[in-house]
């Protein structure tokens, strides 16, 4: 054909240096990938103890019951199925993401499609999603900047939180486009029969793309299909390594912290062990054990505090706000936010990452109370709307009464009329002050 | 009916040589709060009513710990516990029934850890129980298609998830139940829990009660029907602040259930 001995060593050459080029882009990506991972996980570690390991069967029922087939999410069906788009649509065209993958350090071009018809409807299906993605995406910008939903613009949204999924949102759009344009270019040289771009695939959406990019030489057009092909991938490189920096990140995060979810029923928490030993030593109880430590500090006044449990809700965390919509506190004008919990949290978590990283102790003078005030922690009802709410069963609440622990164990700075009910626990036996004498006057007057 | 029921002591009973079956926890509310009181002396004539053999602690019922440990006073909240644990456990008490779901909720989850393990039943479930059973019928048809809207409790229905229980009594009562706007795990808190009801609310724009109120009110129903007396409070007073309480009855499910078998 036209493609002369020179042209044929050159286009190998040209194969080659894109090979190693690949392969140096997807090492650095998933280097600093890993390592920015490694540093969520110290930073989940800073959290105190708590076995989430039993019960094994419970969690994976749990993990794939709520991540995996997004149960809780049904509960609001425009988002849940719009985020269903989405979620189906990252994990399948996943696969895709393997073959270029496998493409780009090989040198081959479209390495699965001798799986033939299978290919063919893989990639069609491929291509739909991909619409079905795009849909979503724009539908989900259109809520939150046009419909201008309240729960996106809670006063915590302010800022990188919503420039963050203004991000995530767009480039979404982008890849997806990408993947379009890419399979666009690629048909028309499958029809020229270029070299390289065997016959593959069946594209019922790209196709209508192919008027767009028909004029053009073949040898311009493999320009734009590589083009097209390096821009999905090194896009998708990208965005994974924006991950760590995201609220996007509960792509990850949402299956582990599913599979570590709380099993208790939503009304139970959990005693203090130190404390019981405590108590029943002030009883004179016979088991208590009159050698074990005694506790150094009650509740949390920061992240080393919570649970790693805690911290790993907050990493979770997409900022959907769907506990704060429900917050009956929030909903009413108080200041508490469940979601800003979680965020205030997990800020506070990645600041002392980051002392960790320059190589300095974790004491900087501040503490979790500089993020979240009083007057959030006391607005609480403890009902629990939050946990129902979460489709990733993150748990505000849990963090709300360990700071409220700190704030009357520790510092003794529980509002006054809380101090007067805690008293009158102590002597009348009951939150009011009735002498405990009557407890049982109504049975006189049945 | 009605006259003369007697409330045994669980004391009472011990010194005759014999435990109850089970042990009627009435609760702070229940013993103290006037309004409550109502709930408590229901609930009283429904377990006479049956012929169960029922007692109360009287005066050696204490504080389950509840709202201390929602306030984050742990120290209190064990202490109370403890001290309830080695009162019913000296007492042999195996079961319990309790018309507040705080007192449930902290007895049946949180008590088993520091050594009392009971069979813990809120009130609606156990009279659902009796409904099954057939121990209790409805010959009257007092709430006969009244239109009663139902409140879930927080620490009933998420914390436990209770939901059905209520609803049935309130079927077997032929009444007309209109469900609220937010109601089973999405019910909006009365606003009490948490220890919120010993408490001014913080700053914001309305009272969490007036919010649940108002969407109770929108139902039409002439019936709110509680199962906390936490909730019979702020529902109330929710009530009271659209001054409608001429026309819409804030009444518990043991309420409903006694008036319709004229107890």
């Amino acid at each position: 054909m036209l493609l002369g001995f020179t042209s044929i060593v050159y286009f190998r050459y040209m194969q080659i240096v894109q090979q190693i080029i690949f392969v140096i882009v997807l090492a650095v990506a998933v280097y600093f990938f890993y390592r920015n991972v490694s540093k969520i996980r110290r930073n989940i570690l800073l959290g105190r103890d708590e076995d989430r390991t039993d019960n094994k069967p419970e969690r994976w029922k749990t993990m794939l019951k709520v991540a995996f087939g997004q149960s809780k999410m049904a509960a609001r069906p425009i988002p849940a199925i719009l985020h269903g788009f989405v979620y189906v649509g990252f994990i399948l065209i996943n696969i895709e993401v393997l073959e270029i993958i496998i493409d780009g350090i090989f040198g081959t071009h479209r390495v699965f499609a001798p799986l033939g018809k299978l290919y063919n409807v893989a990639i069609s299906f491929f291509e739909i999603l991909a619409v079905l993605v795009l849909i979503g995406c724009v539908l989900f910008l259109t809520r939150r900047f046009i419909n201008r939903i309240p729960r996106f613009h809670n006063p915590e949204m302010k800022g990188w939180p919503t420039k963050d999924a203004t991000i995530i949102l767009i480039t979404e759009i982008v890849l997806m486009a990408a993947i379009l344009k890419m399979n666009a270019t690629d048909q028309i040289l499958q029809a020229r029969g270029a070299e390289h771009y065997a016959q593959a695939g069946s594209f019922p959406v790209s196709q209508y793309l192919v008027p767009f990019f028909d004029s053009f030489s073949t040898s311009t057009l493999i320009v734009f299909e590589r083009v097209f092909w390096w821009f999905h991938i090194i896009g998708i490189l990208l965005f994974l390594n924006f991950l760590p920096y995201s609220k996007h990140f509960h792509i990850i995060l949402a299956f582990p912290n599913t599979y570590y979810s709380d099993l208790k029923p939503k009304g139970q928490l959990g005693n203090i062990g130190s404390i019981t030993n405590e108590v029943k030593m002030m009883m004179g109880m016979p088991d208590a054990d009159p050698n074990a430590e005694p506790p150094v500090s009650f509740g949390a006044k920061d992240i080393t505090d919570l649970t790693w449990k805690n911290i790993m809700d907050s990493y979770t965390c997409t900022e959907c706000g769907r506990c704060t919509s429900e917050c009956p506190a929030n909903q009413t004008g108080k200041l508490l936010s469940p979601r800003k919990i979680m965020m205030d949290t997990r800020d506070r978590a990645e600041e002392l990452g980051k002392r960790l990283d320059a190589g300095e102790d974790l004491n900087d003078g501040k503490n979790l109370l500089d993020y979240i005030s009083k007057e959030e922690l006391w607005a609480c009802t403890s009902c629990n709307a939050c946990t129902e709410a979460c489709p990733v069963n993150i748990n505000p609440l849990d963090i709300i009464v360990q700071m409220r622990q700190y704030l009357v164990m520790e510092k003794a700075e529980a509002p006054n009329e809380l101090n007067m009910m805690f008293t009158n626990v102590e002597n009348n036996g009951a939150p009011w002050q009735f002498p405990a004498s009557d407890r049982d006057k109504w049975i006189t007057e049945l | 009916m009605s006259e003369n029921i007697h409330v045994p002591t669980v004391a009472e009973l011990n010194n005759k040589g014999e435990t109850p079956e089970v042990l009627f926890w009435v609760g702070c509310a229940g013993s103290f709060d006037e309004r409550a009181q109502k709930i408590t002396k229901a609930m009283a004539k429904i377990l006479a009513h049956i012929g169960v053999k029922f007692a109360i602690l009287g005066k050696e019922e204490t504080c389950t710990g509840d709202p201390a440990k929602r306030a984050g006073n742990e120290f209190l909240f064990q202490m109370q516990a403890m001290n309830n644990i080695a009162i019913m456990n000296g007492y042999g008490i195996t079961k319990i029934i309790t018309t507040c779901p705080h007192c449930f909720n902290t007895i049946k989850n949180e008590y088993p850890e520091l050594g009392g393990n009971y069979d813990v039943i809120h009130h609606t479930t156990y009279i659902q129980e009796l409904i099954d059973q057939g121990k209790l019928t409805f010959g009257k048809g007092d709430y006969k298609g009244k239109k009663i809207t139902y409140h879930d409790s927080c620490y009933l229905g998420r914390a436990n998830g209770i939901y059905d229980a209520p609803r049935r009594i309130l079927e077997k009562l032929d009444a007309e139940l209109v469900e609220l706007k937010r109601c089973k795990a999405k019910g909006l808190c009365c606003g009490a829990g948490g220890a919120q009801i010993f408490k001014e609310a913080e700053n914001g724009s309305k009272e969490i009660n007036v919010e649940r109120a108002e969407e109770a009110l929108e139902t039409k129903a002439s019936v709110f029907a509680a199962n906390c007396p936490f909730c019979m409070t702020m529902l109330r007073d929710g009530v009271k602040h659209f001054n409608k309480e001429d026309e819409v009855e804030v009444l518990d499910l043991a309420e409903l259930v006694a008036n319709a078998n004229d107890l």
